[in-house]
């Protein structure tokens, strides 16, 4: 029957396609690798630095690294490490994310943070405002976010970490001016009652606005505003500088459990050293990244950094662990400012 | 004398033009548009940069998970779609209604929450978890969870256009085979299986298709790990989001030409075998 000898033939070729494939798939896998789940804005940046990375780990005598990346808002990519995603290290966007992390697995001790210099951040960064070309809202500053009428966007901060530094720059500029919590918890409200979407990354939100056309201003990790100048054309957005924001500083961690499992522990904490190093502190700077070390940077990079008064999370806030308690857990201050919004 | 051509309906000429007209906009801005800007896109920078994108082994890595995963769920849904759309179409028994209902419940449930429910049962925090830990096996944020994912959501698809046809050809066939002094095994595989053949292949290329091009499901339960965890779909967004615009719709290009392939292969189907497979107006 011709019909049937059809059907064989395809099983055949469906076979036969099905142990290439898995074979391909299965294939080089017996190197060293790294899993390094990280937050939204670093994919660029953790490119160029694990390039470098490989190549002077081989150069040092030890075997081919391969270092996988993750990428997603911060708070997300905790919540798969809590699940299971297989990281040797986290490199997230606030310390927060990394002592749920500690908190809800213990892979990682919980004064992980004081175990490699600067709080475990091997760069900062800040937040600043993306607004198009000619700034034809005149956004100048905070204030001007909670006009009627003006489209803020910016990410979720229940999922994002840049988004969180968003909203606690915009709190701590209301506290600075009002001189009280409530005026400050009404001014963070307006502004995102001036939000139309909520992405859950930090890349989403640059997308809607440099892509989709969304939105007046677009608060932005520093870096991921620069970057956004660099690749969709500078003839197209400024940036501009608020009179105060926050010194963002995303921590680094070695995840003790999982790397001891795999036995990648010596390798990982080679990884996070490496960050601090003088070349991978250049390479941060040129990335758009306040390095820790600026003296080991390129000056004209480091140029490139406007001057902008900081507050600290710790001075501020009084760390990460009370602000998420405060502003971002359930039924939080930001869960009230939603409630109130709709 | 000769019969004027038999009309359908009694409307005026210009309200058929007009609805066929309507229905082929909004076919060719709602599908063609999309489809030409894919491919616009794609070969935006040129005929090299477009193969340039698949030079990358993160993108390869993500083709040969995509067939990978294909080629796992596919077969697995075709075993599970004949076995129960026999039992459906042939056999009476309690609890049947109840059956065709969960076959159909992945159509009903969005894609994400499927992820969700596999992280919950085989994640860390999950009901399976701590004892699959234990054990070093690995679903979530590896293959097995992404195949898992894939094989609920596309299950309906070989089973539902089985069904109804099944159904519709009655067991006088088997009846007769089994008559003749076939036994059960032998009427299924040369009586059931043949009659049903060109359905079946119908329904592998809808399940195959949808396999490929599942995003919410394995986004859920991919870990998103670049080069390993990431399926096409999952890679056209991260590329895109990495502005890296001609190789994110060069990747969404070989997406949309298995879409047209499936679609010149349905069609091919249609015309040759129509009859065969006719009776799966279900849905």
């Amino acid at each position: 029957m011709r019909a049937t000898r059809e059907v064989r033939w395809l099983a055949v070729v469906g076979m036969a396609l099905a142990i290439v494939t898995t074979g391909l798939a299965f294939r080089a896998q017996a190197q060293s690798t790294l899993l390094n789940v990280s937050y939204d804005p670093t994919r660029e940046l953790y490119r160029a630095l694990n390039q470098l990375f490989a190549e002077e780990w081989s150069q040092q005598g030890n075997p081919k690294v391969t270092i996988r990346m993750s990428h997603g808002g911060s708070g997300s990519q905790a919540r798969a490490v809590i699940d299971g995603l297989d990281a040797d290290v986290v490199t997230l966007a606030l310390a927060a994310d990394i002592d749920e992390i500690a908190r809800r697995t213990r892979k990682l001790p919980v004064d992980w943070q004081a175990r490699l210099p600067n709080n475990s951040s091997p760069y900062t960064s800040t937040i600043v405002f993306l607004v198009r070309k000619g700034n034809p809202k005149a956004i100048r500053d905070w204030d001007d976010l909670v006009k009627p009428g003006i489209q803020v966007i910016t990410p979720n901060p229940k999922t994002s970490g840049g988004a969180r530094w968003n909203y606690l720059a915009a709190y701590a500029y209301a506290v600075e001016k009002f001189g009280s919590e409530p005026q400050a918890q009404a001014f963070v409200a307006q502004i995102f009652k001036n939000a139309p979407v909520l992405d859950t990354g930090a890349r989403a939100s640059t997308n809607t606005f440099a892509r989709r056309g969304i939105g007046d201003v677009l608060l932005a990790w520093e870096n991921e505003a620069f970057l956004a100048l660099d690749e969709l054309g500078a003839g197209t957005f400024d940036i501009v500088v608020p009179s105060l924001s926050i010194l963002a500083e995303p921590p680094v961690a070695l995840l003790d459990a999982n790397a001891d499992q795999k036995g990648t522990r010596r390798i990982a904490q080679a990884y996070l050293d490496f960050l601090y190093s003088p070349k991978a502190q250049a390479v941060i700077a040129k990335n758009y990244y306040r390095p820790v070390k600026p003296e080991a940077a390129n000056p004209e990079d480091i140029a490139r950094f406007p001057k902008v008064k900081l507050v600290t999370i710790q001075e501020f806030f009084g760390g990460w662990d009370e602000a998420q308690r405060k502003h971002f857990s359930d039924g939080g201050i930001f869960d009230t400012i939603l409630k109130s919004n709709r | 004398m000769r019969n004027p051509p038999h009309r359908p309906t009694t409307e005026s000429p210009g309200v058929r033009i007009a609805a066929t007209l309507v229905c082929f906009l909004f076919l060719g801005v709602f599908l063609v548009l999309p489809l030409v800007a894919v491919f616009v896109e794609a070969f935006g920078k040129g005929v090299s940069a477009y193969f340039a994108s698949f030079q990358d082994p993160d993108a390869l890595a993500a083709i040969r998970l995509t067939l990978t995963i294909a080629i796992i769920a596919v077969p697995l849904n075709l075993v599970f779609g004949i076995a129960a759309s026999w039992a459906i179409a042939k056999f009476e028994f309690k609890g049947k209604s109840l059956l065709i209902t969960l076959i159909d419940l992945p159509f009903s449930v969005s894609p994400v929450v499927a992820g969700l429910v596999f992280v919950l049962l085989f994640g860390a925090q999950g009901l399976l978890g701590p004892w699959l830990i234990a054990h070093r096996i690995e679903v979530i944020f590896a293959l097995p969870g992404i195949v898992l994912a894939t094989i609920f959501v596309t299950f309906p698809f070989v089973a539902r256009e089985l069904i109804p046809l099944m159904q519709d050809q009655g067991t006088s066939d088997e009846e007769a085979a089994l008559t003749l002094g076939a036994s059960g095994f032998m009427a299924f595989w040369t009586v059931t299986l043949p009659n049903v053949r060109w359905a079946l292949l119908y329904g592998v290329l809808l399940c195959n298709a949808r396999a490929m091009g599942e995003f919410g499901a394995v986004a859920v339960v991919s870990g998103h790990i670049r080069g390993e965890t990431n399926t096409m779909p999952l890679h056209v967004e991260i590329l895109y989001n990495e502005y890296n615009f001609v190789a994110a719709f060069a990747v969404a290009s070989l997406l949309a030409l298995l879409a047209l392939l499936t679609l010149a292969a349905k069609s091919f189907l249609e015309w040759r075998y129509g009859d065969a497979i006719a009776g799966r107006a279900a849905h």
